[in-house]
């Protein structure tokens, strides 16, 4: 196992960045702080600027505006070489005429280490990933999985002062990906690295992060823990884009009673909550806060519907149940003993409370940001 | 279901197979029996050929020049491949167009050309006389410089090509790897691509190298009298009925191509190796 006198983690924050192709705005106004030995990752779908993001941080494309500084410092003076930055990259870009030893040792040679210093570094990398025996194999010998490994090995054998991973588990079957998650998990957590991580799998993302930033057009449209990104997204793309959810209309009736047309119900707001929903048209609902076990309150909101059909995942069934209105939600429950299966057809009565009622913004800009 | 698919693959192959034994393999044994057996076996041919300075001389120059002839055709194509595999793809098929162009026409009017180009009263001559450089004509036909450029130029789109294709194989995230584990651009395309793409030069040139070792029409026309190749020669002794004369040299032609490019493919292996390995860059 490796044992490191120092940690190699370094702060990275980009300051108001832009970048433009020709017309087309790939990042606007980007703006992001990563503290040291932070695991970060851009979420978003292709074309959201996150890909854009790590180019203009390793220096293979330049800011239009703004800057990015690595410990304070700015890197964009710098060409790629120079910004002593890891990357893992999707198709994890082995040299394919060298052997696994040669492709970790590669950018000890370019720094001129010692032949017992590289040695040594090279050897640390590869027991951490397991590959210690590996060394004399070509990339062409290796399974996808142990390809992503030399790659990580290779990306942090000479220290970086932040870890960039692009897509990296991307090309993997799903078994594979899983397994690999907790690997790096466990990589970060040894070496205290910064790791700037970017995917469009929001799964992976809510796995590993620390702080996941949710992109879309070119700008971060919400940041936050993992957790508090699930539960409380601050737009439609953001819960949209993070698990599965319903997103369900609502109105204002009066200033106490808001009316959700899409269940076909309405509810009075208790005095505590009077400003409950301002100034939004739509609430997210994640299917596994709907309950068949009604207890009226005053927090309940409860509703009517009939199965439409059912999926079964394992220990979890998920409903698609059709409401008076015609709207259509998924409703989540874990299987049990006194949880019977409900049948096509079946009509039951449904309830949520107005906490687990998420109000949105519309569109990609959250009021997250100020 | 597999291996009902493998019988059926194979035939593909039965057609060529067919080619490849009725056309080159039975050809080539009859050669080998007609150099060896005249009528009787005899090794006459083989010792007149081996015992005589004028066809050993032949014969290593012939070899000089196929190599020096695949080195420079390697030189030129090398920068050339490498710009238009940088080219976006519509510009790539637009730069592949014109480097096909010259392999249209066959060799015999391509040298022909030169002879118009290269002679006394050429195409040079006319422009270096008219702007002054020169009063009197200057002899470039019927040189070994003359059969040099003639070669290259007839040669090269095949290089060219060859060394094209293996570059475009070459995964470009690997220069930008190499660039962010730190290596300056020359130390990305040294340690990297050059590594890679020497695979395909080294092809070219040994597809070049092969070609040069039969070239007869081109030294033939633009040649002077001294740039007589083997494949004159055999020519010649055909010509002169020396059926078994004609075959011995085939043979050694043949047998000193095999030599050639099996070298040829050492010594690239052993470059490719010192240019990955070790030490600082």
């Amino acid at each position: 196992m490796i044992e490191r006198d120092v940690e190699f983690g370094a702060s990275v924050t980009f300051d108001s960045v832009s970048k433009t192709y020709g017309a087309v705005k790939a990042l606007s106004d980007f703006n992001l702080s990563i503290q040291r030995g932070e695991f970060v990752t851009l979420l978003g779908p292709s074309g959201s600027g996150k890909t854009t993001a790590l180019n203009v941080l390793a220096g293979f494309a330049d800011a239009t505006e703004g800057d990015v500084r690595v410990n304070k410092k700015s890197i964009l003076g710098l060409p790629p070489e120079r910004r002593n930055i890891g990357m893992v990259f999707q198709n994890y870009s082995l040299f394919p005429h060298m052997n696994v030893f040669e492709n970790v040792a590669f950018p000890l040679r370019l720094r001129k280490m010692s032949q017992a210093e590289i040695k040594k570094r090279v050897g640390d990398s590869l027991a951490m990933v397991q590959l210690a025996e590996f060394g004399d194999r070509m990339p062409n010998q290796l399974s996808g999985g142990q390809r992503q490994r030399v790659a990580f090995a290779r990306a942090i054998v000479f220290e970086p002062s932040v870890l960039l991973m692009d897509e990296p588990l991307g090309a993997l079957d799903l078994k594979l990906r899983e397994a690999m998650q907790l690997e790096i998990k466990r990589y970060h957590k040894q070496l205290g690295c910064t790791i700037l991580f970017v995917t469009h799998d929001q799964g992976e993302a809510l796995a590993l992060s620390d702080r996941i930033a949710v992109m879309g057009e070119g700008q971060i449209v919400q940041i936050d823990t993992p957790d508090r990104i699930y539960d409380e997204p601050n737009s439609k793309y953001v819960a949209d884009f993070i698990g599965t959810t319903n997103i369900v209309d609502f109105e204002r009736v009066s200033p106490s009673r808001v009316r959700f047309s899409d269940l076909d119900v309405e509810f009075e707001l208790a005095d505590s909550n009077k400003n409950w929903g301002e100034g939004r048209q739509s609430i997210s609902l994640r299917p596994e806060k709907l309950h068949r076990d009604i207890s009226p309150s005053d927090q309940m909101i409860i509703f009517d519907g009939s199965i439409e059909e059912y999926l079964f995942l394992g220990n979890i069934i998920q409903y698609s149940v059709k409401t008076k209105s015609g709207k259509t939600l998924l409703f989540q429950e874990h299987r049990g003993p006194s949880v019977p299966i409900l049948a096509r057809g079946e009509t039951l009565k449904l309830a949520f409370s107005i906490n687990d009622a998420r109000p949105l913004d519309e569109g990609t800009h959250g009021s997250g940001l100020a | 279901m597999n291996t009902n698919r493998k019988i059926t693959s194979t035939w593909l192959l039965w057609p060529a197979l067919f080619m490849l034994v009725a056309f080159f393999l039975i050809p080539t044994l009859d050669i080998l029996r007609a150099s060896v057996y005249d009528p009787e076996f005899t090794t006459k041919h083989f010792v007149k050929l081996f015992g005589s300075n004028v066809y050993l001389e032949i014969l290593w120059r012939t070899i000089r020049l196929s190599l020096i002839v695949s080195l420079i055709c390697a030189v030129i194509a090398y920068p050339v491949s490498y710009f238009i595999v940088l080219r976006p793809r519509k510009q790539q098929i637009f730069f592949l167009f014109l480097v096909f162009i010259p392999l249209w026409m066959s060799v015999l009017i391509r040298s022909y050309a030169w002879m118009v180009v290269l002679g006394r009263e050429g195409l040079i001559n006319a422009i270096m006389i008219g702007l002054g450089f020169t009063d009197q004509p200057v002899k470039m036909l019927f040189t070994t410089g003359a059969v040099y450029i003639a070669m290259v130029q007839i040669l090269l789109p095949i290089q060219i090509v060859t060394c094209y294709s293996a570059m475009s194989e070459i995964d470009f995230d690997l220069m930008r790897a190499a660039r962010i584990l730190g290596a300056k651009p020359w130390q990305a395309i040294r340690r990297v691509f050059l590594p890679l793409s020497l695979d395909g030069t080294v092809t070219g040139a040994i597809i070049v190298f092969m070609l040069s070792m039969g070239f007869f029409i081109t030294p033939a026309l633009v040649g002077g009298r001294k740039d007589i190749m083997m494949a004159n020669l055999i020519e010649f002794q055909v010509n002169q009925l020396n059926w078994g004369f004609a075959a011995a040299i085939s043979i050694v032609l043949l047998i000193a191509t095999v030599i050639s490019v099996f070298i040829i493919k050492r010594l690239a292996k052993t470059l490719t190796r010192r240019l990955v390995g070790g030490g600082s860059a």
